[in-house]
């Protein structure tokens, strides 16, 4: 870890304005991800502005109908909110799929957002990466790749994202809002939030330099069965080899998202018009275009039989 | 009389001399001075802002039950109650703890006075080599509040009703704390008698 | 005292205080966090520095240049040391690569160097600045691309009859093929050490099962007397096999402590842990059995291949098929590749763990081929002698009760025995079994016994304990032995200025460390026999008093102002020769697999183990659950992934190298059969922590096939291995 100094903000703007100014920092609130990766010198700030002084960990609802779910909220209480548990079960349940109860308590909905992928040769900084050091070089093709992306990846980079939450709020979906250093603010929706890695995998999302995240924010409840299955290789306390969020209607409809198979949650909004025909058509048209390595290629069936199974339970 | 083994203990608790500090953090790189409430106990340390709540706790203030077996969040033998919360002490940052109440296993029991999920977990052989067992324990505390607090996890059946003291959801929530030693079956059962008794 | 007579009555068989379910009497130490571990030793060492160890980058090649001078110049750095400046080093007997590489590196993650600061945060930071240039070299690193390389290893060779000829006209014939990966010991105390010198002794405290091949290693590497090395370890946090030996970081604290001046203590980064220090090598098995039609085994033949670094060691897969089953006609053999990859060396029951993960597959397999239940195939080719050498008998053998009590305890006649049939719901449930076998070894161990004038005692050994139940089981007998409450024993282990003890490895600890405790008891009652004026065969020893005919004395009064103290070690004869000395058991398993996604649950699990006297089946029992636990994560999760282009472990954490957490495990039943074994010890008790994990990865790969019908070979058995061989679901 390198030296860095630390404040602590007061406010959102203030934060984003601390980051303007310092080139090298980072936001820090859970730190259950930056920290280990600062550990190891994936990341080094020179500066971190703590924003756990921020008045950003209430849940509130909108006047839509929805909720708004401050930046700070740990992911133990968004996943325990009544309303939370009530209307949109398919983001309580992702988010008692992640991590631990220890992490869980620590980790913060925005920090969630932002996890890095856990390829191991991201964490391994003998190995090239592109993600880690731009231009490097990708180890993890053409080497051990069973929990790497099948689709959307590109020749630099074949990294997932880890997180279950964020597969939920794709189902759902969820928008970020933030504020930039001049105290502007926008509100991103999760489909444009996460980027593909294309050529410049080191950026993973469209925030802006010194932009903070200070809310994601649900539309009304969706009602409908709400699932979320992760199937692993351990029953708990690891990452999906793949993941499946659904909202299942009545009438038959339903969004589906997953998880484990990209660089972001993956949703093929045209995919779900497949869904009378089925798990088998669904996945078809949500991996069409796949490339999966040998080692991750068992991920298509996994996926197909997955959304079969949640399908299945969503009919009762 | 107690068996005794050999190895003389100390629980020395260091409390490093100097002013104390007007505010919980000046901006230094180095050498800020953090006020750690630890067991009931105030701290001031002067720490480098890169020492972890884990590292605070063993190396400055010698309270070594909290231990380090991966620090990287993926094992939990670090786990530690922060304002009655269970976290990873050693994901987070000693100067971001300025005002918490921390407490440690130190601080549940002591060997002469064990706390009930200390005793029970000698009755029912809940650890082997007790590297683990320390996050074990504060984990399984907290857990119990958990439940009682409703909080759900993710075998918890019904989302919308209050989650249940079962095996299965124990070991759903005891994930978290990895024992390479395999000593779960047995620590399941040293909670659940604790859970058993009347609150 | 030499044992090479069988055991006959002596005061152990008392039962009064071993034998019971105790409590571990360190138990409130160790759960209250007051047990101090290696890097914790602020209660002996003060103000040390802090090392942190930097690995290579690549598996195979040379250092060319490495740049230390940011490092050293980084705020509070006081000392770098790389093999540039370390000075001559040796290299253990015990250890195949050296651990402090460079400028050659043999193996990914080896060490080059430690960087010692005021502050652990210091000292990592300025590990990160050290630079270095390498000129990598091509290796081996795919087993079994090299398979055909491997050259035959005499250890464990074996040839009974006409195997070949046998198994060829054997009327129903089995010959398959069985791989295990690499897996890692992962303990949760990363090896760590803590090292201080005065003068040109030093004094490690360290994190070692072998306290005095650690004493011999680091004096050895160090250039030293071994009288001037220290080693203490009183408490372990899990070692597996994995700190059996000398190891990098207690190697470069010593080097760290001695540039820098002071005391530095060094704990291994968890990344750096799987890739820097051995592991459990993979196989590739092939099993070929040859049977009557009836179930008689007629050939029995089992080869294994794996790699190490050159000059390593095989894994010893093969060595239970000499002495588990009949059969006239047999063949073992073992073949060992040159492999690039990090160290492979012993990791709890080496040999016997990977070699029944496969062996009982195959006998499963034959077993349906047979159309015979499982168990009653095993029972059938059960043998009472070492089937290579008839006139040598098993001490003792209780394997068919084993199976038996283990088929009617776990509701075995429930199973079907057509794969594939039962389904609940998403679940498809089965049932598999598999024996246990792992040999008991014994070894010679020192102890010495004090008895003070307030009648209490005090047992030195620098025997350790790993989790095993060490101090419980030696105050036991000690307590025993001298006729005091357990309370009154005190017991300190795990120092090198203590008697040399078998120490913690092969399951031989807990026998063999009793045994020595017992010899120098016996020396110690005959001091306290003598000091009363007793007669030694006459004395008894009970309630803190020694007593003959109707004349007793206190044992406090006994040992006097000044007390008493005896010292001996337990050596064994010939009697492991005469006989073969072996512990059994078996393992049922439930298993439910999601229908749709193929993950795998554990319901149930059972094990029966005949495992001579169980000096305390509160401990044992736990040593064996944990070793069920182990074994549920052999069968279902663990595997060092190789990078088989650059040469090392790829999933080198705990987030990427799986290992059960507390979900994977149900409740689990142990049953110990109701055995002595005269043959083994005095204490007429056998090894049982290493027991526990054989056979249980085949008993959930053979459920895994009941349930689901896909008969995976290749462990670990991961759903993507079978999920196209699924029942159709959609």
């Amino acid at each position: 870890m390198r030296p860095f100094t630390y404040e602590r903000a007061a406010s959102p703007a203030e934060a984003a304005a601390a980051a303007a100014r310092n080139p090298g920092a980072r936001f820090i609130a859970g730190g259950t991800n930056l920290l280990d990766l600062m550990k190891l010198q994936i990341e080094t700030p020179s500066h971190l502005i703590d924003v756990n002084g921020l008045a950003l960990d209430r849940i509130e609802p909108t006047p839509e109908g929805g909720l708004r779910i401050g930046a700070l909220v740990r992911n133990t209480d968004l996943a325990a909110d009544a309303r939370v548990r009530r209307d949109y079960g398919v983001l309580s349940r992702a988010l008692l799929a992640g991590a631990s109860g220890q992490l869980r308590n620590k980790a913060t909905t925005a920090g969630n957002m932002l996890q890095r992928t856990r390829c191991p040769y991201f964490y391994d900084t003998s190995q090239p990466c592109n993600k880690r050091q731009p231009g490097s070089g990708c180890a993890a093709i053409g080497g051990f790749s069973r929990q790497l992306a099948v689709i959307g990846g590109s020749e630099a980079c074949i990294a997932t994202h880890p997180s279950d939450m964020a597969v939920a709020m794709r189902a759902l979906d969820a928008v970020v809002e933030t504020v930039r250093p001049d105290g502007t603010t926008r509100s991103i929706p999760i489909a444009e939030f996460h980027r593909l890695p294309g050529e410049t995998p080191h950026v993973e999302t469209v925030l802006e330099p010194g932009e903070l995240i200070t809310a994601v924010t649900l539309p009304p409840p969706a009602g409908g069965v709400q699932i979320y299955r992760k199937v692993r290789d351990r029953a708990s306390y690891a990452f999906a080899l793949v993941s499946v969020a659904a909202v299942v209607q009545r009438d038959g409809t339903a969004r589906v998202a997953l998880g484990g198979v990209a660089h972001k949650p993956w949703r093929v909004e045209a995919a779900e018009a497949e869904i009378p025909r089925g798990a088998k058509a669904v996945t078809a048209a949500m991996l069409d275009g796949a490339k999966p390595t040998h080692d991750n290629a068992f991920k298509l069936r996994l996926v197909e039989r997955t959304l079969g199974a949640v399908l299945a339970e969503a009919k009762g | 009389m107690e068996a005794g083994i050999g190895t003389a203990v100390g629980t020395a608790v260091t409390t490093l001399a100097g002013p104390v500090a007007a505010q919980a953090i000046s901006r230094e790189s180095t050498g800020l001075t953090v006020r750690l409430k630890v067991n009931g106990t105030e701290h001031d340390l002067a720490l480098d802002p890169r020492t972890t709540l884990l590292d605070a706790l063993r190396e400055h203030l010698h309270l070594t039950g909290s231990k380090k077996g991966c620090d990287h969040g993926q094992c939990g033998a670090c786990t530690a109650l922060v304002n009655g919360r269970r976290i990873n002490s050693c994901l987070t940052l000693a100067v971001m703890h300025a005002g918490d109440e921390v407490t440690t296993i130190e601080g549940l029991g002591t060997p002469e006075k064990l706390h009930p999920m200390q005793a029970a977990f000698v009755k029912h052989d809940g650890y082997q080599c007790g590297y683990c067992t320390p996050g074990q324990i504060c984990s399984a505390v907290a857990v119990l509040q958990e439940i009682e607090a409703g909080i759900p996890s993710y075998v918890t059946e019904d989302l919308t009703a209050a989650p249940q003291r079962t095996e299965a959801e124990l070991r759903e929530r005891m994930s978290g704390n990895i024992c390479r030693c395999g000593a779960y079956s047995n620590i399941v059962e040293a909670i659940t008698e604790v859970a058993g008794r009347p609150a | 005292m030499k044992f090479d007579t069988p055991a006959g009555s002596n005061p152990i068989d008392q039962l009064k205080v071993v034998g019971h379910p105790i409590d571990r009497i360190d138990g409130p130490l160790k759960t209250t966090g007051h047990a101090p571990y290696a890097y914790e030793r602020h209660d002996v060492v003060a103000n040390p520095a802090y090392g942190y160890v930097i690995g290579a980058a690549i598996a195979k090649g040379r250092i060319t240049a490495m740049d230390v001078g940011a490092a050293r110049a980084a705020p509070g750095v006081l000392a770098v040391v790389t093999h540039e400046n370390a000075g001559p080093l040796g290299k253990g007997s015990m250890n195949t690569a050296r651990l402090l590489g460079g400028p050659e590196i043999e193996h990914y993650h080896q060490a080059i160097g430690v960087v010692v600061a005021e502050t652990f945060e210091q000292a990592r930071d300025a590990a990160a600045l050290v630079k270095v240039t390498y000129a990598r070299e091509e290796g081996a690193f795919d087993l079994a691309a090299v398979r055909d390389s491997a050259r035959k290893v005499e250890q464990s060779a074996s040839a009974v009859g006409d195997f070949e000829g046998a198994f060829a006209a054997a009327p129903v014939q089995l010959d398959q093929t069985y791989t295990t990966p690499d897996q890692s010991h992962a303990m949760m105390e990363p090896h760590a050490s803590t090292a201080a010198w005065d003068g040109d002794s030093v004094t490690v405290w360290t994190s070692n099962q072998m306290i005095d091949w650690g004493v011999t290693d680091l004096a050895k590497t160090l250039n030293l007397p071994k009288e001037k090395v220290r080693l203490v370890s009183p408490f372990i946090g899990g070692g597996f096999g994995g700190k059996l030996f000398l190891r990098a970081d207690a190697l470069l604290a010593a080097l760290g402590a001695r540039a820098a001046g002071r005391p530095v203590k060094v704990a291994l980064p968890r990344p750096l842990m799987m890739n820097n220090t051995t592991h459990r090598p993979a196989t590739i098995q092939r099993i070929r059995i040859g049977c009557t039609r009836d179930g008689r085994i007629t050939a029995i033949g089992h080869e294994s291949w794996s790699g190490d670094l050159p000059g390593g060691q095989p894994e010893t897969a093969v060595d239970q098929t000499r002495l588990l089953y009949a059969g006239a006609n047999r063949l073992t053999a073992l073949r060992l590749a040159v492999l690039d990859l990090p160290e492979g060396n012993a990791m709890r029951a080496p040999g016997e763990a990977p070699g029944l993960m496969a062996l009982e597959i195959a006998m499963d397999e034959m077993a349906e081929k047979l159309g015979i239940d499982p168990v009653e195939f095993r029972i059938i080719n059960d043998t009472q002698v070492d089937p290579g050498q008839p006139d040598r008998s098993f001490s003792r053998r209780q394997l068919v009760e084993c199976l038996r009590l283990g088929a009617e305890r776990f509701g075995w006649r429930n199973r079907d025995p057509v794969p594939g049939r039962r389904r609940n719901g998403r679940w498809l449930t089965g049932l598999g079994m598999a024996a246990a076998f792992r040999n008991n070894l014994v070894m010679a161990s020192g102890a010495r016994v004090r008895l003070d004038r307030q009648g209490r005692v005090t047992v030195e050994t620098d025997m350790t304990d790993i989790g095993t139940g060490s101090y419980t089981i030696i105050a036991q007998t000690a307590a025993e032995m001298i006729g005091v409450p357990l309370e009154h024993v005190t017991v300190r282990l795990g120092d090198s200025r203590f008697p040399v003890s078998a120490g913690s490895g092969g399951q031989w600890g807990a026998n063999s460390a009793t045994a020595g405790v017992y010899a120098a008891c016996v020396k110690l009652r005959e001091a306290v026999a003598q000091k009363a004026g007793f007669n030694t065969a006459d004395a008894v020893f009970a309630e803190g008093q020694v007593r003959a005919g109707n004349r007793s004395v206190s044992l406090a009064e006994a040992a006097g102002e000044a007390g008493l103290v005896a010292e001996d070690v337990m050596e064994f004869g010939d009697l492991a020769k005469r006989y073969q000395q072996s512990t059994f058991g078996s393992h049922f398993v439930e298993v439910a697999v999601d229908a749709h996604t193929g993950e795998v649950r554990i319901r149930r699990m059972l094990a029966v183990c005949a495992a001579g006297r169980i000096l305390n089946p509160k401990s044992a029992r736990s040593q064996v659950i944990g070793a069920m636990t182990m074994g549920v994560g052999a069968a279902l999760m663990e595997e060092l992934a190789v990078d088989r282009r650059h040469g090392f472990f790829v999933n080198h954490d705990l987030a990427g190298y799986e290992v059960p957490v507390h979900a994977d495990i149900p409740h689990q039943e142990v049953i110990f059969l109701d055995e002595v074994d005269p043959i083994s010890s005095p204490m007429k008790a056998k090894g049982v922590g290493e027991l526990g994990l054989c056979g249980v990865g085949a008993a959930i790969a053979n459920a895994i096939y009941n349930a689901t019908g896909a008969r995976v070979r290749d462990y670990p058995i991961t759903l993507d291995k079978y999920l196209d061989r699924l029942p159709d679901v959609a």
